[in-house]
């Protein structure tokens, strides 16, 4: 299989149903080392079942690289270099602290013991401290503690901060940016809460009924979509332009556009540049109806 | 081979109760003896019965102290049964959850993110079974074992009797070996029941026991009530019965013992577990015919496992 440098997920026609719904539909994606990707999509659009085929955990159809390798076939040989955090209710309750860094420590050769123990000294957890002992919020921590001390390329978050207050929840993703995020790694992420992450990805896909509905980079995007505060005057003019999507707000419409010139959307009202929240809502239209 | 001690590690962590069961086990039957002891002493002082005819064996020469020395070896024995009966509820349940329980609470994403392979789990798990759960039950009724001696020894004496020279006829050495090397051959036998157990504890969506426990039964009542309408069944020289359970009950200690010349009235107890009648269960073919299919089962398990992570619940 031949794969670009730099490519660390290459993905072609994936397919995957569940029964008789189409859980990936002909997914081809291309992710490149280096870069933020947030993966966005509605409840049961296909977010977690690409990231299972992905970290090897699910069956499918087409073609596959994750770092040069087949998950289907290689996920222990892949999971030396890929490192995934599951949502926090993964960790096995049972478990001590000390339990899991000896474990970790043992059967993983890219774990730094010392790393994780100082990632855990920033924190209330002891190494005696059981997993039901800790909240939620320090059930994640630790978690991300153990995999920000692994020397991973490709980290796959899915809902990492899933039930996590606000604290938390900044702290994890400000954590992840510091201490662990470089030129040679890579994040997938998904979430529902598309606002606090947005300032920190580089690359958006959005992913709806198993199809990829948009891949860009933060860059491309804000290229490509403007949105424009119009009078009401103006609101007739800026319809006739195929707006992607139109809402009312104090009397004034605010109009999404997909790729038309920005002189032309200028003369119409003032100029912002969208919101993931937005782009996302007026792409995802009638996707519930 | 570090990683797979790392594993079974982790299922010690996981289940204390492969040393608490034989612990609590052993005790109980020390606290009885010793309860037993006690009473017996008191009931006799009140009657004004010279008490000791229990421990009259050793003012009988020769053939009293070989019986009374047989008599420590039989309780060597029982006390490692007694754990037993420990051991065989332990893996049975430990067995059945093991590659549900994990995907029940979805904490198999989290050991799946680490680079261990589906067969090193898997195995690791069957050798716990198979040699760590009886392990730890025969070094714990082993002391408990020693510690029995040591009451009778001072019972006795309180008696004015010396124990000493029946416990110096007694083979607790050889029949520790003995028993240690029951250990590779049960697990030999213990395997079909590994297998299958383990086979629908990767398979199950729900309710692993079900599937391992009540299967099998409806088989069988099927099978007898098509046998009683005279329709196509299994029978003849193969007992159906006595595959399913040898599907279900192999975890049983020496539960193969049956398949040797194994015989409780023999004169030494000792001898009775000697190696080379002990070892006589590794020519028969219900050992080996145990074996493949259980290691076929355990193959079937790998697989289930590397497919199988969602559960209903």
């Amino acid at each position: 299989m031949s794969t670009p440098m730099g490519t660390i997920v290459h993905a072609r026609n994936l397919c995957k149903n569940y029964n008789t719904t189409k859980a990936l539909d002909a997914v081809s994606l291309d992710i490149q080392a280096g870069r933020i990707v947030g993966l966005i999509g509605p409840n049961g659009a296909g977010k977690t079942t690409a990231l299972k085929a992905i970290l090897g955990l699910t069956d499918f159809t087409g073609e596959l690289s994750v770092l040069g390798l087949d998950p289907r076939t290689h996920r222990p040989r892949l999971m030396e270099q890929v490192c995934f955090i599951a949502d926090v209710a993964v960790l096995p309750r049972w478990l001590r602290v000390r339990e899991a860094i000896e474990f970790v420590t043992g059967v993983h050769p890219r774990f730094s013991r010392e790393k994780c123990q100082a990632f855990l000294a920033r924190t209330k957890i002891e190494p005696h401290m059981r997993v039901r002992e800790l909240s939620k919020g320090m059930i994640a921590q630790l978690h991300l503690a153990l995999v920000m001390a692994i020397d991973a390329r490709l980290l796959v978050l899915d809902e990492p901060t899933l039930g996590l207050d606000i604290l938390y929840r900044k702290a994890f993703y400000e954590s992840l940016l510091t201490d662990y995020f470089d030129e040679n790694r890579t994040i997938i992420v998904t979430t529902h809460q598309v606002e606090e992450i947005e300032h920190i990805l580089t690359d958006l896909v959005f992913i709806r009924d198993g199809k990829i509905v948009l891949a860009a980079t933060m860059d491309e995007v804000g290229e490509r979509y403007a949105e424009v505060l119009v009078n009401p005057d103006r609101a007739q003019a800026a319809r006739a332009l195929n707006p992607l999507n139109e809402r009312q707000i104090f009397g004034k419409s605010i109009f999404l556009f997909d790729g038309v010139e920005r002189a032309r959307l200028a003369e119409l009202g003032e100029l912002h540049k969208p919101s993931v929240a937005d782009l996302f809502v007026a792409t995802m239209k009638g996707t519930y109806a | 081979m570090n990683t797979l001690l790392l594993l079974m590690k982790r299922e010690y962590w996981e289940h204390r109760s492969f040393v608490w069961t034989p612990v609590w086990i052993t005790s109980a039957i020390l606290i009885l003896t010793l309860l037993t002891t006690i009473s017996a002493e008191i009931f006799a002082g009140r009657a004004g019965i010279p008490m000791g005819f229990t421990l009259d064996a050793l003012r009988y020469g020769s053939a009293g102290l070989a019986e009374f020395s047989n008599g420590f070896d039989l309780s060597q024995l029982m006390f490692a049964a007694a754990s037993c009966i420990g051991v065989f509820a332990v893996s049975f349940f430990y067995l059945l959850g093991s590659l549900y329980d994990d995907r029940r609470d979805r904490s198999v994403l989290f050991w799946k993110s680490l680079p261990i392979s589906d067969t090193a789990t898997v195995a690791s798990k069957a050798l716990t079974a198979m040699l760590v759960i009886p392990s730890f039950a025969l070094a714990i009724s082993t002391l408990a074992y020693i510690a029995f001696v040591a009451l009778i020894v001072l019972w006795a004496g309180m008696h004015g009797l010396s124990a000493l020279p029946a416990v110096a006829d007694a083979h607790p050495l050889a029949m520790f070996s003995h028993l240690l090397l029951m250990l590779p051959i049960g697990a030999l036998w213990t395997l079909p029941t590994v297998g299958w157990l383990m086979f629908w504890s990767a398979y199950a969506r729900s309710k692993p026991f079900m599937w391992a426990v009540l299967l099998p039964i409806i088989a069988v009542i099927a099978n007898a009530w098509l046998h009683l309408i005279g329709g196509p069944h299994i029978g003849g020289d193969v007992s159906f019965v006595a595959i399913l359970s040898r599907l279900l009950f192999s975890v049983m200690p020496g539960g193969w013992l049956n398949a040797t010349s194994f015989d409780l009235h023999d004169r030494h107890i000792v001898d009775t577990l000697d190696p080379g009648r002990i070892g006589a269960v590794l020519g028969s073919p219900n050992l080996w015919l145990g074996v493949v299919a259980g290691l076929a089962l355990l193959a079937a398990a790998v697989w289930l496992r590397g497919r199988r992570i969602e559960t209903n619940v």
